[in-house]
Formats: structure tokens, sequence, C-alpha cells
């Protein structure tokens, strides 16, 4: 273990930035389980795909910043598929049946990924990817800082959609009750739907957004899934600027972890906070301690 | 004394698989041997998450602890692997009080019972990646000692074969006795609606504890098989996440809190991945995943009760059938 101040503050800003590209990952899957109350498992391998898709954008000669004109539609896309096929058949059905069937899925996106592209790491190298800037001391990326903001204003623009758009307050009404949001006249059914697009938009957006310092690979979504649970339970199921919270803690556990502990031990300490956190507070960490 | 037919079922299978064996080439025999253990792993697991209702993301975890366990003491004290089966029985039982105890003392229930076994099974694997006791993330290799106190036997198909028969077997015996009994019963009723349990005074969380342990010593029992049948073990190999999720899947399958359901299911799509996996293995190394998530799709859209499920559903309501015909013909016979 090395403990020097350099370290650490390069850690601290590894860690927000990080942060920013986790709570942009989690913020789909929260709206998602917030308003639906499906858990997708299959939500890490949704952004694999975006992340495949903006990797031949740009291998074409797409700006990555300009690939989210074909990211986007096609996470979508996959999203709608995917819920007209398989989501909307259970979604009366026990939370683990959905849970195993989402898992199912997460198999097969990963397999298919195997079968037609490879085991292959793919990376794409532009402009972005070794521009650096340095920030009181510690170098930073220029396209992880256009992760972070990217993420938060993506974050920001949910959450006022929610809140001040009559269609996100049809959103939020089928969120709290749909049953009784049925019967104010609310089409249920399309709110989940949008709910359930709109999440998978945002896996396109964030693919789009790391691919200049990212890479696709069939399994890239198996431990980026895994954070996105982590942050959504650690913000609180629905709770957009948990996400953002619950992303920096993971960020940071990854970061100083990574900085503190060799090799891959670090993923020891972001997990134990995890577990910890969870038994602890198991609404979040912004919610209040439960009596 | 008559012998309970629901008894009777399990110990025909022994003199059924076992002349089996003898029309098999080594290849079948190692596709039967595979199903065994992977049977025996998930009646392990359908014991939490089948009758408990709780699904465990994460029994890799006790299997590799099992399996670690075993190895290490062989590899390094010169343990029998018999010895080393207790050792790995207790630790596990241990590792799942522990878990257990925090897990459910804190309420936690689905997603997030799910998600913190996933955790900890990741855990595991960079643990014990990180100890140069058990050599990392290269794995133990075994070095095969014979004879039956190392359990290497010299004709390893026939034996492990015949152990895996046995061991589906009192699998089997053992899960239908605890069916029938309270400890199971309350499972059930957590299961099905927890509070209600509760109100009842079944103390749910040490139900879900005690019936935690007993899914752990079990799938360390199945994951020294698996050591010496495979003779390797690396974090990757047995707290990998798709190891965890093949245990459930072969139970979700089959049926979970069934008796049968583990056995139906590895019996389905055991032999059906391996073989892909050995005609396609070359070409495309995901063909058995791949089948996993489409069995388990279609399992949960057409058959969310399982094989076994589907067909005892199936079988009661005609026999619902036969019994509604048989009252109302007396009925109408005295109405004319």
């Amino acid at each position: 273990m090395q403990f020097s101040w350099s370290v650490i503050s390069q850690g601290l800003v590894s860690g927000v930035l990080l942060g920013g590209m986790f709570a942009l990952i989690a913020v789909g899957l929260t709206l998602i389980w917030g308003v639906m109350g499906i858990i997708n498992f299959a939500h890490g391998e949704f952004l694999m795909v975006g992340l495949y898709v903006a990797y031949f954008a740009v291998s074409a000669g797409l700006s990555p910043y300009l690939s989210f004109i074909v990211t986007i539609p096609a996470t979508t896309l996959l999203g709608i598929v995917v819920y007209k096929a398989l989501i909307s058949p259970i979604l009366k059905d026990p939370m683990v049946n959905q849970i195993m069937l989402t898992l199912g899925l997460m198999l097969i996106l990963q397999n298919l990924a195997l079968l037609f592209f490879k085991a292959d790491v793919q990376t794409v190298r532009t402009a972005w990817t070794t521009r650096t800037i340095h920030l009181g001391g510690t170098v930073v990326g220029v396209s992880q800082l256009i992760m972070l903001v990217g993420a938060i204003l993506c974050i920001v623009g949910i959450w006022w959609f929610l809140k001040y758009t009559d269609y996100g307050r049809s959103i939020r009404a089928t969120a709290q009750n749909p049953d009784a949001a049925s019967l104010m006249g609310i089409d249920v059914k399309q709110v989940y739907l949008v709910a359930f697009g709109l999440g998978s938009a945002t896996l396109g957006y964030a693919a789009s957004l790391m691919i200049p310092f990212y890479y696709a690979a069939p399994t890239v979504g198996l431990f980026l899934g895994l954070i996105a649970f982590i942050v959504v339970v650690l913000g609180g199921m629905g709770n957009l600027f948990g996400c953002l919270i619950g992303g920096f803690i993971m960020g940071m556990g990854e970061a100083l972890g990574a900085a503190m502990f060799p090799g891959s031990l670090s993923r020891v300490f972001s997990f134990g906070i995890f577990v910890i956190l969870l038994v602890l507070m198991p609404r979040g960490v912004l919610s209040r301690r439960r009596a | 004394m008559r012998l309970d037919r629901r008894y009777l079922y399990p110990l025909l299978l022994i003199v059924v698989l076992t002349p089996v064996y003898f029309v098999l080439g080594d290849y079948y025999r190692h596709i039967f041997i595979l199903v065994y253990i992977w049977a025996f792993l998930a009646m392990g697991w359908n014991i939490i998450g089948g009758y408990g209702g709780q699904h465990s993301l994460g029994h890799g975890l006790y299997m590799g602890i099992g399996a670690y366990a075993t190895a290490y003491l062989f590899s390094t004290f010169g343990l029998s692997p018999w010895i080393g089966m207790i050792a790995a029985v207790i630790m596990a039982t241990a590792v799942a009080w522990f878990i257990g105890w925090i897990v459910f003392h804190y309420q936690l229930r689905g997603a997030y019972f799910a998600l913190v076994t996933i955790a900890l099974t990741e855990v595991a694997v960079y643990v014990a990646s990180n100890i140069p006791a058990i050599n990392g993330a290269q794995g133990i290799n075994l070095k095969v000692k014979m004879g039956w106190q190392w359990m290497q036997p010299t004709n390893a198909y026939l034996w492990f074969y015949v152990a895996g028969v046995l061991m589906i077997v009192a699998g089997l015996l053992v899960t239908q006795y605890y069916s029938r009994q309270r400890f199971f019963y309350y499972l059930e009723a957590v299961r099905e609606n927890e509070e209600a349990a509760e109100a009842l005074g079944v103390n749910t969380v040490r139900e879900k504890v005690k019936a935690n342990m007993f899914s752990a010593a079990w799938c360390a029992i199945g994951g020294v098989l698996y050591l010496q049948y495979f003779l390797y073990v690396a974090p990757r190999s047995v707290f990998g996440e798709l190891i965890s999720v093949q245990i459930l899947l072969y139970a979700i399958v089959g049926g979970t809190g069934t008796v049968w359901g583990p056995v139906v299911g590895a019996a389905i799509l055991v032999p059906l991945t391996e073989i892909t996996r050995s005609q396609l293995g070359a070409t495309f190394s995901g063909a058995s995943l791949l089948i996993y998530g489409i069995a388990m799709v279609l399992a949960m859209l057409f058959m969310p009760f399982g094989v076994v499920g589907l067909l005892s559903r199936s079988f009661s309501r005609f026999r619902d059938n036969v019994a509604a015909r048989d009252e109302v013909a007396p009925v109408a016979g005295e109405d004319s």
C-alpha cells in the first residue's frame, strides 16, 4: 500500500470521472426499475451492444461525438423489441421469474456477440483518446471529462422531463400506482414501453461517450452491468440523483482501491463497500435510516 | 414394512442407471457423470432457492469453498479428500451461516438478496486470485494419488459414475424426506408469504439461515466431487458468475421447489450443451451458454414452474377432470 497525496488526489479525480460514467450507465436501469419494477439483468449487455455499434460507427469514420445518431436508435430499438417480445408477457409474474428471464437474455446477447464479433477487445483510436489536460497536479483525459459532463446533463435532462412535462408526470404516476394511473386515463403499457425505450436509449448515449477511452468486448457488460446494479441500489431505486451519488461512491471505491491495493484486490474494496452499505441502508444512501 | 412409493422411485434409479453404464462409450459416460454432478449441485441450490424462494445467484461460492478447501488440504498437507470434504462442509456451512445471518437479519430479499450473493461471489474471485497459498489466479492442479483413501479410484469412469448415481439418489431421498417435514413446510411458507409465515409463528430468519447452511453444505460436497473429477480448481472456474447461473438454471428449467426438478433439468440441458460444445466448440465457444440463455428465457415465458411443474400441473388437471366426470356421472344417474 502506498499513501501519498498525489496518489490520493489522482485517485479522487479519477474516482469522480469514473463515477460519472457509472452513474450514466446506471440511470437507465434505475428508471426502468423505478417505473416498472423490472430488474433488467441484461442492462450491461444493452450497453455492450451500444459499444459495438459505436465502435463500428467510429471505425467507419464518424466522430465519436456524432455517433449518437446511430447508437441511440440502435439501443432504443433493441429495448423496444425486448420489451415487446419478452418483458411485456411477464410483467405480472413474480419478480424472480423476471430476474431469471433477463438473466437468460444476458447470456443470449453475450454469446451472440461472441459468435459474431469473437472474444477480441476492440478499441478505437481517435484524436480524443490521448488528449489530456492538467488539473491541479492531476492528469485528466478530455474524453473522460466530456463523459462526466454528458452524464450530468443526461441525468438533469431526464429529471426535468419527469418533473416538468406532461408525459413525465404520467410516467411518475404510473410508477406510483399503475392501477390508479390507468384509471386516470394513462396508457400504462405505453408508459412502460417509453420508460424501457428511454432507459435503453441512455445506454446508446453512454456508449458513444465511452468509446473514445473504453473498449467493446462480448463480456464488457458483465462487470459494468454489475456496477450499474450496485450504483442503483446505493442510490435508491428510481432515484436519479441518488444514481449520481452511488456512481461517485463506486467510482471512488474503484479508483482509491486501485491506488491503495495491489492488483485485483481493489475490486474487493468496492464490492465490500456495496455489501456493507446495502446491509446498513437498504433503500439507498439518500434515504433516512429505517426505524 | 411397505416402502413408500415416493422413496421407491429414487431407488429404482440405481437399478435403471447402473446397467446403462456398460452400454455407453467413455464419452457418454463422461456426459452422464456431468449430469450427476450438476444435478447434485442444483438440488443443493433448490433448498434455499426452490423451497425457500430466495434466489441465490452466488452458489458457486459454496461449491468453490468445497473444492478449494479440499484441494488446499490435499496439495499442501497431503490430507485425504475424505477429511478435506469434512473440512469443506464445515467451512461452507460457517460461511453460509455468517452471510445468511447478516443478509436475512437485515431483511434483504428478492433482487437485493440476488445482488448481494453475486457481489460476494465476485469478491471470492478476487480474494482467491490474490492468495498465494492457493496459487492465486492460476488455480490448483491436483496431483493424482490413486486409491480409495485419496478418492481417486483406478477405474475413474466406473466409480465416478456409480458415485454420481448414489449421490443423486441420496439427494432425492433426502429432499423427498424433508419435503414432508416441518423444516421444508416452513420454508415454503416463507416463500409464499413471509409476513404471513412470521405472523403464524415461523421464525423466518432462522429458517432461511438454516436452509442457506444446509444448501451450502450440500453444494460443498458437490464441489468436492467436481474437484475430484476434474482435478483442477481456479477462481473463475468455481466462483465465476456463469457457474452460479448454471447451478440455478438446471433447477429452474426442471422445476424449482420440486424433488425431481433439478435432476430433470440437468438431464435435459447438460447433454444438450455438452454435445453442442463438442460439435461446435472449435468454431463457437459460447454455444452452450447461448443454449442456457435460450432455455432460461423459454422456460420463463412458457413454463415458469419448470418441466416437472408443468407435468404435475397437467397431470393433476387431468386427474381433476377424471374426478369431475366420475362425480357428475352418478348425479346424472340419479336424475334419470
